[in-house]
Parts: structure tokens; C-alpha cells; sequence
């Protein structure tokens, strides 16, 4: 298989690069950067020892009995990005692109947050490696995030609400990728998922792939064997891609991405772009994207914030479109029993973001065939959840 | 010829820098719209760029977003900056978008109407150059204009200078729209490098509010274009008042 992007930044029909003129320039030299850092040893060394003392990898695999034999009659297990610092998996990315921008001598660094998560581990990876950090994000996430907020100011980092659109996460990403055309000279803009003009998804899913190489190399250790099924939920993507993306060579393990199914199929009202969204342009690049008939950008739902958002990376559109890869989406409602079920069975309290790739375990499980193997990424845990589904009892 | 070579054309004889005047189409409402393109056209304004609106305009700053999300919740559509452009003559007319709109719309559709409606050309914001070739050979006869910016390389003004039919758009400042006091030193350099690398017109936008600005570009630029101090003027007020707002930022600038 020819790697993929291409040399223009396509996975096949989908990706590219739409945005002004004025960013052009910094992608390129994003771009450059990063192809020669990626086989720089000194860069490799210095990224591999934060990622073993600092974030706490390799994260372990934990074998999750209980809540398993609630889905099926199969071996589960949980990859624990939980466990990582900060409690997700996008400090892995974070502190990738933080090492290239103070490479590239940008003492400046941007994010866009939407759950507070990936402006956490920005601001966690400023902190430690001295950079200035500024984080946009919708004041509805702040709202509903209070506490991401509070972290992340504690962290060094100033939050900058966006009271534009909808205030969730695609009207901070707007704020972002402004910030960034304004100050293209001074500032690195950390996008936090596979999303975004190239190199971003690029980038991002190289960055979290550590969590697939990590996942296979445990699991044949513990079973001899490779997974028959890997699942993780998806919102921009960079989990999934995280832990699909060495599996993909290996046609044996079906691979399965599970998007938000929010309230129900109206539009509005969940974060399902395969099933509810058409091709479009958004946030610079080509996917699908959730829109009007008009092509403009629709609202989405979700319970989980972290998975609110109107497109999808353009790797997954390209791998829903091959068939190699399969999408669902999980309702709200199921996403939380998940959530529930894992915590009381197992004492892991996971993100609702990962609870959705429960959540279709829970439901769709018997379907999957006698002592196989199953990973299900567990991308975050559910602390900073916990105010939220109190809210909702 | 079309109107927009036959508008620089006309500048070039006169010696005299253009201006191009931004609107944000129904904001306030598309009836009021045709009526400030009337008294933009009667202060001065040599072409106009009609703005489509779009829910996520990256490349704009706060005061067109804002006139943005008013002319959504009013109910503008992609029609209805037809049908303005259809009660307009005499001026040429520049659409102004982001892709998503157009690419839902349909570009082969959308040029047809376009053309069909006087409009003479498209600029899409979020289109670089290098992923054009198809985007324009979808949009047949009708004109395309591209961006360029002082990040912009040799190799990108070259290709922009090929892509762009009747001019080029150069982004004066690395920042966004929004009118500014003064104009960046570095860019008027910048800007004069450009233009030697180039042998389509430029016109000069993103950040002009003053006559001092519209001084300081005059012999460098082709023509230059005024939009968040117009679009800002049209929001500060009633929408009866907004054609004369809008004539006087015109006005201001020209100092006529």
C-alpha cells in the first residue's frame, strides 16, 4: 500500500490544503520541519524519553473480564490512554508539535480546545518545554468544562473564550486558525486532531500512533495472536487513527470507528458524519462534513464534547470509502450506560468520549464471533465528566 | 473584454488607483444591499465584491463574521446574491466566497447563474492556487481571482499570476480584514516586490480605512479594496441610514 497522504496531502479524494494564502507559507514550513525532524535521531530521543518519563508511556493494556462478558462472549481489552498524564491521549500529539515549534523557534503556540483536553495537554506540554500558550475555546465548552478551564489557567496558559457561531469547538478553531494568520510568523498553531489542512492529519496521526504499535506488540504478548477486532470512538479522529493506523496492514483485524449518535438522526442533533453528512470543505480540509443544503456548516450534538464537531479527518473518509474501515455511531443514552456499566464493573471511570465505543460493544457485541480478541481504545478517562452526568441524575 | 479588464484598462488611462468596494450580501437585508451598491457606485466605488455568507469565515475577522452571521440568520442564500447582482448594472460585480457554499451549490451551476446574473468573476477565499485547475475548468467563462500574500513565495506569485484572469488580490497585511490606523511599512516593501513579479493588476485589500492609506498605495497598486470599514458603517446604524454610511467611508477615502 502507497503511504498515504500524498505528496499534495490527499487521502485520496479527501484532505488537501483549503485555506487562505496567508497560511500557505506556514504549512509548508510546518511541513518541512517535520519531514526532517521525523528522522532527526536527537529530535526521536528527545521525543521518546518525555513520552517513557514524563507522560508515563507505554500506557498498559488492562483485560476488562466483567464488563466484556456484558458485551460478549469475547476477550476484551482496554488500551489505557487513560493512564497517560493529563488522562487522555492527546498529550502524545501536544508534545510532539510543542517539540517541533521550539525547533522551528516559535515561542509562541496556539490551541483550539472543545472538552479542555487537548488545551490541557497543550498547556501541560508549555508549561514543561517553556513555551507561551493561548488556548481558544467556545464559551459553552467553557461552561460545561469549568474545571479544563481552571486546569489549564493553572497551567500557565491564558484561555481566550470565543463567543462566535455556535461557541463550541469548529467557532474556536476559526479563532485559532485567525490567531494564526494574524501572528504566522511568531506562533505554532497545535491543532489537536487528525483534522485541518496537510500536514495536520499527517502529522497528528503519526503522533498517535504510538497507541496501535503500543496496542499490538501487548496483545500478542498476552495472546499470542493479533486482535480480531480494534474499536475506538471518533470525533476529529486521532484516537482511532492513533490506534488503527499500524493495524491497517494487517487485513485480519477489522477495524471499527464510532461516531456520535447524539440525540437521534435529525440534523442538529448529533456528530454522524458518514451517515447524516455530505462531502464538503471545512477548517481547510476535504471530508465529510455535517452541513445545510446551502453547504453552511451545520450544529451538532453530542453528550460528549470532545466528539461535537461537524467533519471528520480525512484519513477516515478515505478509509470509510475503501471498506476498510467501519463506522457506527452510539446515541447518548447508550454512551452513558457505558459509561456507568465500565465504572461499576471494572472501577475505570472512562472518558464519554471512549464510552461510546463501549456503548456499541454493549449493544452489538453478540454479534462478534467466540473468543475473539477485542481492543477497544479507552482515550480518556471520565473525570472530567463526573460534574456533568451528576448534573444529569 | 470583459468589464473588469475594461475597468483596469480605464484605470491604467486615467493614472488613477481603483476602488473596490466589500459588501456583505444581506446584511441588513438583500433590498437594502442593492441600495448601498447604488450609493457605493455614486460615491466612487469602481467594482464591487459581493460577499457570500458563510457560517465559518476563516479568512475574515470579526466585523465581516459578525455581518456574516447576520445575513445567515436573515435568511440569505446564494439566490439571493443573484438576484442583487441581477438589480445591479454598470459596475463590474466580484463574487467573493468560501468553497463550501459553492462547492454544494455546484460550480458548473453556480457560473451559469453567475454569469447569466452579470457577475464577472469568483475569489474563493479557502481555494490556493495549486488545487484550482479544477475547480476552473468547472467554472468555464467565468473569471477566477486569487489571493497572494507577503508570505507568499516566487514560485506561488508565479502560479497565482498565471491562475488569477482579470487581477490578483494581494493581502496587505498578515492579518486579517479589519480596518487598521496605519499601514505596515514592511508591507508597502513587500508589496512593491510583488508587483514587479507579477504582470496582472493588483488590487490591495484587507485593512484600508483612510485616505492616508489610499494615498500611500496609490502608485503602488492597480486598485485597492475597502471592506470592514464599509461593513462596519453598515452595522452601525438603521438599515434606512446604511447607504449613506457606506458612501461616506467611500468618500473618506478617495477624499472626494
Amino acid at each position: 500500500m502507497k503511504a498515504l497522504p500524498d505528496r499534495r496531502g490527499y487521502f485520496g479524494e479527501f484532505g488537501g490544503q483549503y485555506v487562505p494564502e496567508t497560511l500557505m507559507a506556514a504549512l509548508d514550513e510546518f511541513e518541512t520541519a517535520y519531514r526532517k525532524l521525523r528522522r532527526d535521531r536527537s529530535f526521536r530521543r528527545e521525543l521518546d524519553s518525555i513520552l517513557e518519563d514524563y507522560v508515563g508511556r507505554p500506557t498498559p493494556v488492562t483485560e476488562a473480564v466483567k464488563f466484556g462478558a456484558l458485551c460478549g462472549d469475547f476477550k476484551l481489552f482496554l488500551k489505557r490512554e487513560d493512564l497517560n498524564h493529563t488522562g487522555a491521549h492527546k498529550i502524545n500529539n501536544a508534545i510532539g508539535q510543542a517539540l517541533i515549534a521550539k525547533r522551528m523557534r516559535k515561542q509562541r503556540i496556539i490551541a483550539e480546545t472543545g472538552a479542555g483536553q487537548h488545551g490541557v495537554a497543550t498547556a501541560t506540554a508549555c508549561a514543561l518545554l517553556g513555551l507561551e500558550c493561548v488556548v481558544y475555546m467556545g464559551e459553552v465548552d467553557m461552561a460545561r468544562q469549568e474545571l479544563n478551564v481552571f486546569r489549564m489557567r493553572l497551567l500557565g496558559a491564558e484561555v481566550v473564550p470565543v463567543s462566535t457561531g455556535s461557541r463550541t469547538l469548529k467557532d474556536a478553531i476559526n479563532e485559532a486558525l485567525r490567531d494564526r494568520v494574524t501572528n504566522v510568523l511568531t506562533t505554532h498553531y497545535i491543532l489537536g486532531s487528525v483534522l485541518g489542512p496537510h500536514p495536520y492529519p499527517m502529522i497528528v496521526r503519526d503522533f498517535q500512533s504510538v497507541i496501535g504499535r503500543e496496542a499490538l506488540a501487548q496483545i500478542r504478548k498476552r495472546t499470542r495472536r493479533l486482535p480480531d477486532v480494534a474499536i475506538a470512538c471518533v470525533g476529529g479522529g486521532s484516537n482511532s487513527i492513533g490506534l488503527f493506523y499500524e493495524m491497517l496492514p494487517h487485513k485480519s483485524i477489522r477495524l471499527i470507528g464510532v461516531e456520535a449518535g447524539g440525540r437521534g438522526p435529525q440534523l442538529g442533533e448529533h456528530a454522524a458524519r458518514f451517515s447524516g453528512g455530505a462531502l464538503g470543505v471545512l477548517h481547510g480540509t476535504r471530508s465529510m462534513v455535517l452541513q445545510d443544503e446551502f453547504g453552511q456548516i451545520a450544529e451538532t450534538h453530542s453528550i460528549s464534547a470532545g466528539l461535537d464537531y461537524p467533519s471528520i479527518g480525512p484519513e477516515h473518509a478515505h478509509l470509510q470509502k475503501l471498506g476498510r474501515v467501519e463506522y457506527y455511531d452510539c446515541s447518548d443514552e447508550l454512551a452513558l450506560e457505558a459509561f456507568h456499566r465500565l465504572s461499576e464493573t471494572e472501577g475505570i471511570i472512562p472518558a464519554l468520549e471512549s464510552a461510546h465505543a463501549l456503548g456499541w460493544l454493549l449493544r452489538n457485541g453478540r454479534s462478534i464471533k467466540r473468543n475473539a480478541v477485542v481492543v477497544a481504545n479507552l482515550s480518556g478517562r471520565g473525570d472530567k465528566d463526573v460534574p456533568q452526568v451528576m448534573a444529569l441524575q | 473584454m470583459s468589464r473588469v479588464n475594461s475597468l483596469f484598462a480605464r484605470l491604467r488611462k486615467e493614472r488613477r488607483c481603483g476602488l473596490i468596494a466589500y459588501i456583505t450580501c444581506g446584511d441588513p437585508d438583500s433590498q437594502t444591499t442593492v441600495r448601498i451598491i447604488e450609493a457605493l457606485k455614486d460615491a466612487g466605488a469602481d467594482a464591487i465584491e459581493l460577499g457570500i455568507p458563510f457560517s465559518d469565515p476563516i479568512a475574515d475577522g470579526p466585523v465581516i463574521q459578525a455581518a456574516s452571521q447576520r445575513a445567515l440568520a436573515n435568511g440569505t442564500k446564494i439566490d439571493d446574491v443573484f438576484a442583487i447582482a441581477r438589480q445591479i448594472s454598470d459596475v463590474p460585480l466580484i463574487a467573493f466566497s468560501y468553497l463550501n457554499p459553492i462547492l454544494r451549490f455546484g460550480f458548473e451551476r453556480f457560473a451559469k447563474r453567475a454569469l447569466s446574473e452579470g457577475i464577472d468573476s469568483v475569489l474563493i477565499t479557502d481555494l490556493p492556487v495549486e488545487a484550482s485547475a479544477d475547480v476552473k475548468s468547472k467554472l468555464g467563462k467565468l473569471k477566477s481571482v486569487f489571493l497572494l500574500a507577503p508570505t507568499s513565495t516566487s514560485t506561488r506569485i508565479a502560479a497565482v499570476n498565471r491562475a488569477s484572469d482579470d487581477f490578483i488580490y494581494y493581502v496587505s497585511t498578515t492579518g486579517v480584514t479589519g480596518a487598521r490606523k496605519e499601514l505596515d511599512p514592511a508591507l508597502l516593501a513587500r508589496l512593491d516586490e510583488v508587483r514587479k513579479k507579477v504582470t496582472k493588476p493588483l488590487a490591495v485589500g484587507f485593512g484600508i480605512s483612510e485616505h492616508a492609506h489610499y494615498e500611500a498605495l496609490h502608485d503602488r497598486c492597480e486598485a485597492i479594496v475597502v471592506g470592514s470599514a464599509i461593513v462596519r458603517a453598515i452595522a452601525d446604524g438603521d438599515a434606512a441610514g446604511a447607504p449613506d454610511r457606506a458612501a461616506a467611508v467611500v468618500r473618506r477615502i478617495l477624499d472626494n
